[in-house]
């Protein structure tokens, strides 16, 4: 437990990333198999199912602490982190732990899993007492899983493959899908040469995505345009559709396998034929168009999939790549054949109306032809185009070069500032969080929250006005004088009885302070509604 | 203001017609207020008679010449805390527990998460840092506020240095106050002018004590590649350190923690409390529940809370 200390940390005092990969090697290159596998476990987000309901641990920790419940409401909001609140008070350290990261986590939290409440709070508390105080941080986050120190998945898969000697495509690759944190899983991931296929147990395993960069600069940098392949940008969940043993396998870019949740592409799988995988986009779809986000949520969100949502909610997969043919990674190969491959085996096996289909090319001879074309983005609801460079290999993660996205601009209002309330991490205690109005017969009614798109500087002077400018207060959150306009941006907007203003958007954020308007300058609820799909199309009912 | 009551010199009120404050902290006030002002020096513990009452200062322990004020009329005492802290400190007398029927207290760290590390601890990691840094070549950029807590840093480092360690330069804001602080006879590590270095200065593995307005200024450029750090209570929480874009924190603050303010309230034997600057309320809410008659008090001279962590007074100073 003390090198994961250490390495928290180190990792939280930096914010350079060559400083963080660092870290990483030098832990996991000292302490044991097990302790490695564990941590890269949790800094890449793979964590046990919560085992401890935060309630009873901040109950647990307010009883060690002597302190009253409302005191230690008020330190969690200006800590603004639950872990680190309970590190700070507990009473002070009297010992500290040379056991390893792995004894703390098979011996004493896994184990909770099955003990009643007393077994936990005694089991908790007595980790607590022999833990210094980094100890103690380290191993709530370790408990609440919620890392927060700026280490991505790249960082580690850098440090991991540093320590092996690999390339750093293997260690992601070998990172994917379904593994256990082990001395043996560990051992395996950092040992040279073994081959991919073979070595590979796991058959679900999918590849690591490749992800688009924003267009920078002008279209006619790309060159010529018949060196691109250009398809619709899809707003749906991205996806990998998997059939390798006779089994099939859906996994999401979050790396979650969704196969149970689309019994549509499950289906369709077993039609596939062996050792293949394509990646695409899952969208819910009904009469040869996609129907809202939104609709796809809600059906996510269901625990049973019954047949109405099935049947109100049908989901396809628009296909944009194949990785996998005949049981050989093809992702070296240039786009053109893989397309090819692509368009070939979807023609064997799928009708015109089966769930997966393969994403559309949009013919264009000039880049000023395809200008023009994006005016249809709207009507045909994708976000913009996906140009991708024919030749180009399928990379891991986000690079900049082959790939690129070309959104429309969003849809934009004028807002009033009327909520605020304290943002967690390194904007604990500042005010960052905010709720946003816009004019309703005389009065602002909420219309959207938005966290991001400010500086630093305007965060202190948002800050400053809403301290000095409170006119009541609900818990953490702060009515403000209605003041502050703001440009809010977002991608899509759609009709919800659930708010308020009968109105949701998607991807809300601050574009711009309009310090040049004033409250009543901002925009009115009619104004917005206009902005609404006609008819009762995106409507959530 | 026809008289100003100084506590100490980061609230100094310039402009006042007259001014009452602590011997050992008058040059300090002159500093801020102007050679010309009219200030009358009082000993601790020795008394005047202002408007019928009798008025002394009592050391709060939070800079050189901060002060108490013990205000005693009809046989009620009252006891402006202003800043204070009751861990020892060799740059300023430490804080003397005065007795009172009301105490007016500050609780800029009100809350139970800000309980301070020794202070041996906390110069032992400054070191290892600035031993770290020089290893690496690199400098090490120290922001302390420039009156106060850049001379603590100083004391508490001239006690422990050794040759192999660095020079250390200042920012000119931080000089200033140096100076007037050895006039005083307060014993402070050597330091350079880093204003006054040669252009070609090697900077890597030198420490530079600078305010914490200096960061990401112009000024901050000649050093090369460094590293940052800030010595300040609020380095108790990450959140803080974090937003700032800074390397290390080092939690060393000029006024009480928790436990610090619970312990002088308690000795005062104050039964009545008025708290003023910062988590008023929660200060107060625990004072009540401790049986206490307590107040929250809005002063005109400080904002809601000190979210940017600087003192007052405290302002982009250039280094000239």
């Amino acid at each position: 437990m003390k090198a994961f200390a250490e390495l928290y940390a180190a990792l939280d005092e930096t914010t350079k990333t060559n400083e963080k990969v660092d870290a990483l090697t030098r832990y996991f290159s000292r302490v044991p198999p097990a302790d490695a596998a564990w941590a890269a476990a949790f800094l890449i987000g793979r964590r046990p199912k919560r085992l401890l309901a935060s309630r009873k641990l901040a109950q647990w920790a307010i009883e060690e602490s002597g302190i009253p419940d409302w005191l230690f409401g008020e330190c969690y909001h200006a800590v603004g982190d639950f872990a680190e609140t309970i590190a700070l008070l507990l009473p002070p350290a009297q010992s500290s732990s040379d056991l390893p990261l792995h004894y703390w986590i098979e011996e004493r939290l896994l184990p909770l899993r099955d003990a009643d409440d007393e077994a936990r709070r005694a089991s908790l508390v007595s980790a607590w007492r022999d833990m210094d105080e980094r100890q103690r941080f380290a191993w709530n986050k370790i408990i609440t899983g919620e890392f927060r120190v700026g280490v991505s998945q790249s960082l580690v898969v850098r440090a991991v493959a540093a320590v092996g000697g690999l390339d750093a495509a293997i260690v992601s690759h070998r990172l994917m899908g379904d593994w256990q944190p082990t001395a043996a899983f560990w051992t395996q991931l950092v040992t040279p040469g073994t081959h991919e296929a073979t070595r590979d147990a796991d058959v679900s395993r999918p590849y690591p995505f490749f992800l688009a960069y924003p267009l920078e600069g002008s279209i006619e940098e790309l060159g010529d345009i018949r060196e691109w392949q250009v398809e619709w940008k899809w707003d749906g969940i991205r996806a990998q559709l998997i059939r390798r043993n006779g089994r099939t396998f859906v996994w999401s870019r979050g790396e979650e396998l969704m196969t149970d949740r689309f019994p549509e592409l499950e289906a369709l799988g077993a039609q596939l034929p062996e050792g293949v995988a394509v990646d695409g986009e899952v969208l819910p779809w009904k009469n040869g168009a996609p129907l809202a986000f939104a609709q796809l949520q809600r059906r996510i969100g269901r625990k049973v999939l019954g047949p109405r949502i099935l049947s109100e909610v049908p989901v396809v997969m628009v296909a944009y790549d194949l990785l996998e043919l005949r049981g050989k990674d093809i992702r070296e190969r240039p786009l053109e054949f893989r397309r090819a491959w692509l368009e070939e085996m979807l023609e064997d096996i799928a009708p015109s109306d089966s769930a997966l289909m393969v994403s559309p090319i949009v013919r264009a001879d000039t880049w000023e032809d395809l200008t023009a074309r994006l005016q249809e983005a709207r009507a045909r609801k994708v976000e913009g185009f996906m140009l991708k460079r024919l030749g180009s290999p399928y990379r891991v993660g986000r690079r900049r070069g082959d790939w690129w996205k070309w959104k429309i601009q969003p849809y934009s209002v004028d807002a009033v500032l009327i909520y605020a309330q304290p943002g967690h991490g390194r904007r604990a205690s500042l005010f960052t969080d905010y709720t946003f109005g816009v004019w309703d017969g005389g009065k602002l009614v909420p219309f959207a929250k938005a966290y991001s798109g400010l500086t630093d500087e305007e965060i202190r002077q948002v800050d400053a006005f809403v301290r000095a400018n409170t006119v009541e207060k609900f818990g953490p959150v702060r009515a403000v004088k209605s003041e502050l306009v703001f440009e809010l941006a977002f991608e899509g907007i759609q009709r919800s009885p659930r708010h308020r203003s009968g109105i949701a958007v998607r991807f809300p954020r601050m574009a711009r302070w309009r310090t040049d308007k004033k409250a009543e300058d901002a925009d009115t609820l009619e104004t917005i509604r206009a902005l609404l799909p006609p008819g009762g199309a995106g409507s959530t009912d | 203001m026809d008289r100003a009551v100084i506590t100490h010199a980061h609230h100094a009120f310039p402009g006042s017609r007259a001014y009452l404050a602590a011997r050992p902290g008058e040059a300090l006030l002159r500093a801020r207020v102007g050679a010309d002002a009219s200030i009358q020096p009082l000993d601790y513990a020795e008394s005047v008679h202002l408007n019928g009452v009798r008025v002394s200062l009592h050391p709060a322990g939070h800079i050189l010449g901060s002060a108490q004020v013990r205000i005693e009329s009809g046989g009620e005492v009252w006891v402006v805390s202003g800043d204070y802290k009751l861990e020892p400190d060799p740059t300023c007398a430490a804080f003397e527990p005065v007795a009172c029927d009301t105490f007016v207290t500050e609780s800029t760290f009100g809350l139970p998460i800000y309980r301070w590390p020794p202070e041996a601890a906390v110069f032992a990691e400054i070191r290892a840092w600035w031993a770290a840094n020089r290893e690496a070549g690199k400098a090490s950029v120290l922001f302390a506020y420039s009156l106060g807590k850049a001379q603590r840093v100083l004391a508490g480092l001239g006690a422990c240095l050794d040759p192999a360690d660095g020079p250390i330069y200042t920012h000119g804001a931080v000089e200033k106050f140096c100076r007037l602080y050895r006039e005083a006879g307060v014993a402070l590590a050597p330091t350079v002018h880093a204003a006054a270095a040669p252009p070609n200065t090697d900077w890597s593995g030198a420490l530079i004590l600078a305010p914490p307005s200096a960061n990401g200024t112009q000024w901050m450029r000649r050093f090369g590649p460094h590293s940052t750090g800030f010595v300040s209570g609020w380095m108790r929480i990450r959140g803080a350190r974090r937003r700032r874009s800074l390397d290390r924190g080092f939690v060393l603050s000029d006024h009480a923690d928790w436990p610090g303010l619970m312990s002088a309230i308690r000795t005062s034997g104050a039964s009545r409390v008025w708290v003023t600057h910062g988590y008023r309320a929660p200060v107060v809410e625990w004072l009540k529940q401790q049986g206490l008659d307590a107040q929250a008090i809005e002063t005109r001279f400080e904002s809601e809370q000190d979210e940017t962590g600087a003192e007052p007074g405290e302002s982009a100073e250039a280094d000239l």
